[in-house]
């Protein structure tokens, strides 16, 4: 196996035990990007000094990751261009770096490049991207998901060890299931959002896309935690842990009509594989769930337009006008929808339908320990297929937005493929601070599987 | 099916200080008219009794000491402007003399 086909585990252990050098795994990692990343575009940007740097850590024998990572272009990298995959940041460098991607330099992660995304994060394809869409390494005419597309996609194709994402209404979830790699939603506010360029406040959330659950949870401990930089942010509050016989609830709303045969068959599938190996499987109800779209759309792009404001081209970035279509779009309903008079109608109402959302499930996690359904109603689909109509888009985020509604975490990980070999991936949902039990659950369910093993030929 | 008017859509675009072409003012018209009522359906929700949710995970009061830390220095703080001037942002003019 090449060097950069390891997952994160394999790479730490293989290096404590000096079976080879960071030089050599990142020089692994640049061959396999040189080899494949004409085709996929998951990165837009590499950063020219990765292998001096690895090369440093090395050298200075200390016991440091040294491990290649992608970020996505919405997360600042001090020094190296950040674009939020938009035309108006071509040429943004920051000049500090965010909190999560300072602790994992700290930790001595080495950053490859920034992997494109949809523009602001703003998207489920990569397709609204200022620089051009990213493939999927396992069927290249179609979309990775997104807006991590690129994340995810570098990830499935081996082009890094592991990556960042952000996820505010599935964008880590989602391309996870489109590309057979594996992503947390961390609850918000244990990753601190500082240096994430923002899309909306309340919902955005920074965390890891890797190969396997293992490797997330490795990732998910050096970036989580308090930041005096973030006032929403939090250390692991009261952590959920697991106890003797864990019960899953099964949302019935989420496996209505509407999911596409193929993805609804894989995910019963596992969840029946769970049960065999001695979990509880229950069916619950989240009796809201057919608000979650018509409220996210009001909330999201609402927060959307007051953080859209500051790019005035004064401090940093082009002209306003150089926003792409999909960004300009949301600006403009959240700027209606939080105008004189619209207000109550529109954010404060969904707010309270928010409040709803976030019962059910509180009432749910009554009788059941976490949740396990789809991530997404459809298979990853062509590209170009789906850019007509973004209402239509948006209705497709409804397995994937209320956990962001309601903060809690979402880990999404790989359970199947359809016939004509197109990952399916399934999504835990468990109460704020439940990682833990997330990761217990994945765990065991990739010690027994090996979908997550399988590699796209790219 | 309520439609925006032309003018509703260039006020919103003057509130979001956007430059829409005649073209996107037509589509923007089009596609915000149909998010909106797509969106409608939140008022038909009974939630008089219920307070809204802004906060997802509780924090409140997150003060710190009012003490100086260190910051951007000016030379990082104009790293990236479009225009600079002996260490300020350079803006276009506000007032007309």
């Amino acid at each position: 196996m090449k060097l950069n086909e390891l997952t994160l585990t394999e790479v730490i252990a293989g290096l404590k035990e000096k079976k080879f050098s960071r030089v050599e795994l990142v020089s692994a990692v640049l061959a396999r990007i040189n080899a494949v990343d004409q085709k996929l575009h998951a990165y837009l940007t590499l950063n020219e000094n990765v292998l001096q740097e690895a090369k440093l850590a090395d050298e200075s024998g200390q016991e440091v990751l040294g491990i290649p990572v992608a970020v996505k272009d919405v997360l600042a990298t001090q020094g190296l261009r950040t674009t939020a995959s938009s035309k108006l940041l071509e040429k943004y460098v920051p000049v500090y770096d965010a909190t999560v991607v300072g602790r994992l330099r700290k930790a001595g992660a080495l950053i490859v490049g920034k992997t494109n995304c949809d523009a602001f994060a703003f998207g489920a394809s990569t397709e609204n991207s200022g620089y051009g869409p990213v493939r999927n390494p396992w069927a290249l005419e179609k979309t990775p998901g997104g807006s991590s597309g690129g994340s995810a996609a570098a990830v499935a194709a081996d082009e890094c060890i592991f990556a960042l994402g952000t996820d505010t209404g599935g964008s880590i979830r989602q391309p996870a299931s489109f590309t057979n790699t594996t992503g947390l939603k961390p609850t918000y506010g244990a990753c601190s959002r500082y240096g994430l360029l923002a899309m909306a406040s309340s919902f955005d959330c920074p965390g890891p896309m890797a190969k396997t659950v293992e490797d997330c949870q490795i990732i998910f401990d050096l970036i989580k935690g308090k930041d005096p930089f973030d006032a929403t942010s939090s250390d692991v509050v009261k952590p959920v842990l697991p106890q003797e016989k864990v019960t899953i609830g099964l949302p019935k709303e989420y496996f209505a009509e509407g999911i596409a045969r193929e993805i609804r068959e894989q995910v019963l599938e596992a969840a029946k594989f769970l049960e065999e190996i001695g979990y509880n499987v229950q069916e619950i109800s989240l009796p809201n769930t057919g608000y979650a779209i018509s409220i996210y759309y009001v909330l999201v792009p609402s927060e959307i337009s007051s953080n859209m404001a500051r790019y005035d081209g004064i401090r940093f970035g082009r002209e306003r006008s150089s926003l792409e279509e999909e960004v300009k779009r949301r600006i403009m309903v959240g700027t209606y929808t939080l105008s004189a008079g619209y207000f109550d109608h529109y954010y404060l109402q969904a707010s309270k339908v928010r409040t709803l959302i976030q019962q059910d499930f509180e009432m749910a996690f009554k009788e059941v320990d976490l949740l396990l359904g789809p991530v997404y109603p459809v298979l990853p689909f062509k590209l170009g297929e789906k850019t007509a109509d973004p209402v239509a888009m948006y209705l497709a985020d409804i397995l994937t937005v209320s956990a962001n509604l309601a903060g809690i975490p979402g880990l999404a990980l790989p359970c199947g493929f359809t016939a004509d070999g197109l990952p399916v991936g399934l999504q835990l949902l468990g109460p704020h601070f439940s990682e833990k039990l997330l990761f217990k659950v994945g765990k065991d369910y990739q010690a027994l599987t090996d979908w997550h093993k399988r590699k796209p030929v790219v | 099916m309520a439609e925006l008017s032309k003018e509703e859509v260039l006020k919103i675009a003057k509130l979001a200080n956007l430059e829409l072409s005649e073209g996107d003012v037509e589509k923007f018209q089009e596609q915000l008219s149909k998010i909106l009522n797509f969106v409608e359906k939140n008022s038909k929700v009974d939630v008089q009794e219920v307070r809204p949710l802004f906060n997802v995970t509780a924090r409140e009061n997150i003060f710190r000491e009012d003490e100086v830390k260190p910051s951007l220095s000016q030379k990082e703080a104009l790293a990236n402007a479009s225009a600079s001037y002996n260490g300020y942002f350079k803006v276009k003019a506000v007032f007309e003399d």
